[in-house]
């Protein structure tokens, strides 16, 4: 287990107070100057040398993405955009920080606009985290009284302001171009990518996107060293995360472990243990709704990171553990989770506007046991048909989590729906588009 | 894609009050020059707040004035996103999040209480009543499962009795206290919490 001197978030649990001072006496914001006179390529550096990763969801490493901004100025000015849009079921750590550990957050948007070149920063906010706003906007005016952003941020030099801009209920606006899409004034729809936004982002401008949660851990590595940050977790997946542990555990839990943990030890040690016991657990969703779930076997060893979960079939995501013991229906779960996508496909793409609707009411039957037998393989060509052919990665976010339900408890649905479909298996049929389909299953009948 | 029904009654009349107004230049500010659109879901919060918690077509042609941008773009916008309600609503708007983590432990059971005590369908207008409800996808708050929205404040750890006692309440005028209900604090794990014990009893 991590030791406590080794946490990032030592207010987690708001044990003591989310004020400047606090913050202060936790050690925000006491070598700002300091840290930002090493420059703009030490920044960079040590934060690649930490092989931070991006807490978001993709995991993508923040050194480089910070890198890929044009070094000097031209004609257009930079951007910080900060994504707190956190909308993923399963998921309420960026809430935390928010609330208990704003000055976290400020500091780290002072350090990467610097490191960036830019002069405004947008704090992206879900528009249900009105009290959450609140409370971030004192921080943000707190940190303005003190100069520690404005003018002559910390003593620096640097031009700083922050806004925040409330969302309203998209979940698409999670993905950074909507997100930027949502700044502008549009429907949060996202754009093609490339170009990617570090060139041509918010307003045409270069534009830096990142998660709450990784912007609010860079203060303390370039505090504590990039050394220290690598030195937790595993090779490529270092540091500490935020893990949200939700669903049928006995104490559901927000807490900071070292990246690699063992999931059965967060579930076990943390949260109080599956409701009834290890044995009645049934599936764990290990990253949010859009990972496919793992089964009971897998959950027993896995360790929580990047790459061991992607071996899996699965992803880290953001890290919220959705625990699902035997009392639950998996079917109903997983068709409440499309329900979740169809609601929030933003409508740009025929495959997700359409297929996400399918899979949920093909899901919805396969739950009352009215589907047919064929038509888990259609289920499962649906999810193919919309994997990989839409313009962000929402698509695979509404397929993946029920091809895991296919890959782990296809007997399961097998089982509830087994009627044959209408058309026996006769072949040639000419106006029957999942022709393919059938031949498998003719296939299968005569091995 | 959320659907939302544009109420058919609308007024034909809609300003900015005095203090709104102050607030909307502001806001302007916060954005580049030129960049006034930006602004469009800010104000459309502020006619949201202004006009109980609905916005109507005037606002939207107001604010398209306002930002000058076309009403399309206002009215995109405005149905795009879940958290502008279109139509009236209760002064107290219970939104009860049933997405899988909440549904798990029991969300289903706080829709029925709704069901019971305030009408059979969501989103149905409040009429003389004071409050409406409706099921919405994932608050943001999983580990206090089963929660619910009303208007700005989460109600957190919920169960059916308690929830029931917070509609009664809201039936009565009296605002429940938000926050969890199982006396838990923050997020931290209500038995046997492991991390941070030092700084906890400091």
């Amino acid at each position: 287990m991590l030791e406590d001197k080794d946490r990032i978030f030592k207010n987690l649990y708001n044990d003591l107070g989310a004020d400047i001072d606090s913050a202060k006496n936790r050690g925000d914001w006491s070598n700002t100057k300091e840290i930002c006179s090493k420059g703009r390529d030490w920044i960079i550096e040590e934060v690649k040398k930490s092989e931070l990763r991006g807490r978001g969801g993709a995991g993508f490493p923040t050194g480089l993405k910070w890198s890929f901004a044009p070094k000097k100025v031209g004609a257009k000015p930079h951007y910080l955009v900060i994504n707190a849009d956190e909308s993923e079921p399963g998921t309420c750590k960026d809430r935390d920080i928010l609330r208990f550990e704003p000055h976290k957050l400020i500091e780290g948007c002072l350090i990467a606009s610097y490191a960036v070149n830019a002069h405004k920063c947008y704090i992206y906010l879900r528009g249900e985290y009105y009290n959450e706003g609140l409370k971030l906007q004192k921080a943000i005016d707190e940190a303005y009284k003190a100069n520690l952003i404005g003018k002559n941020s910390s003593g620096t030099g640097w031009e700083l302001d922050i806004y925040i801009h409330y969302g309203a209920g998209a979940y698409i606006c999670g993905e950074e171009t909507a997100l930027l899409e949502s700044i502008e004034g549009n429907k949060g729809q996202p754009r093609l990518k490339p170009p990617f936004p570090a060139i041509v982002g918010l307003y045409g401008c270069p534009t830096i996107i990142n998660n709450v949660e990784t912007i609010a851990v860079v203060p303390t590595i370039l505090r504590k060293g990039s050394k220290w940050f690598a030195s937790l977790g595993k090779p490529k997946n270092t540091g500490t995360k935020i893990f949200c542990i939700s669903g049928n555990v006995n104490s559901p839990c927000n807490v900071e472990e070292e990246m690699g943990i063992k999931l059965k030890d967060l579930i076990e040690k943390h949260a109080g243990g599956v409701v009834g016991g290890w044995d009645n657990l049934q599936a764990v969703i290990p990253g949010g709704s859009s990972m496919p779930m793992l089964s009971k076997e897998i959950s027993e060893n896995i360790t929580m990171d990047f790459d061991s979960l992607v071996e899996n079939n699965s992803g880290l995501g953001t890290a919220g553990i959705i625990v699902i013991n035997k009392d639950q229906d998996i079917i109903k779960c997983m068709a409440r989770i499309a329900r979740f996508y169809k609601h929030e496909s933003c409508g740009q793409c025929t495959p997700c506007r359409e297929g996400s609707g399918w899979m949920w009411r093909i899901l919805e039957r396969m739950a009352k046991g009215e589907a047919s037998k064929d038509e888990v393989n259609m289920l499962s060509d649906v999810t193919k048909q919309i994997e990989g052919h839409t313009i962000c990665a929402f698509g695979e976010g509404s397929a993946w989590p029920v091809q895991g339900l296919l890959r782990h408890f296809k007997k399961e649905i097998i089982e509830r729906n087994n009627f044959d479909p209408l058309v026996k298996n006769s072949k040639n049929i000419p106006y029957l588009i999942d022709q393919h389909i059938l031949e498998e299953d003719i296939k299968n009948v005569k091995s | 894609m959320s659907l939302k029904k544009v109420s058919k009654e609308q007024p034909h009349k809609f300003e900015f009050s005095e203090e709104n107004l102050n607030l909307a230049k502001k806001i302007v500010l916060n954005y580049p020059t030129g960049k006034k659109k930006s602004a469009v879901m800010a104000l459309l919060y502020l006619a949201q707040k202004q006009n109980n918690n609905w916005i109507p077509l005037a606002a939207m042609k107001y604010i398209a004035k306002y930002l000058d941008i076309s009403y399309i773009n206002v009215y995109e916008v405005a149905t795009f996103y879940s958290m502008y309600n279109l139509s009236p609503v209760g002064k107290y708007f219970i939104q009860i999040c049933t997405t899988t983590p909440c549904m798990i432990r029991g969300a289903y059971k706080l829709v029925d209480v709704c069901k019971k005590n305030i009408s059979e369908k969501e989103n149905e207008s409040p009429g003389k009543k004071n409050c409406s409800w409706t099921e919405v996808e994932c608050l943001g708050a999983c580990i206090s499962a089963p929660m619910a929205q009303i208007n700005e404040d989460y109600y957190e750890d919920l169960n059916v009795k308690q929830f029931e006692s917070i509609v009664k309440d809201i039936l009565k005028d009296v605002k429940p206290k938000p926050g969890s209900y199982r006396g838990r604090v923050n997020s931290e794990p209500e038995k046997n919490r492991q991390t941070l014990l030092e700084i906890k009893n400091a």
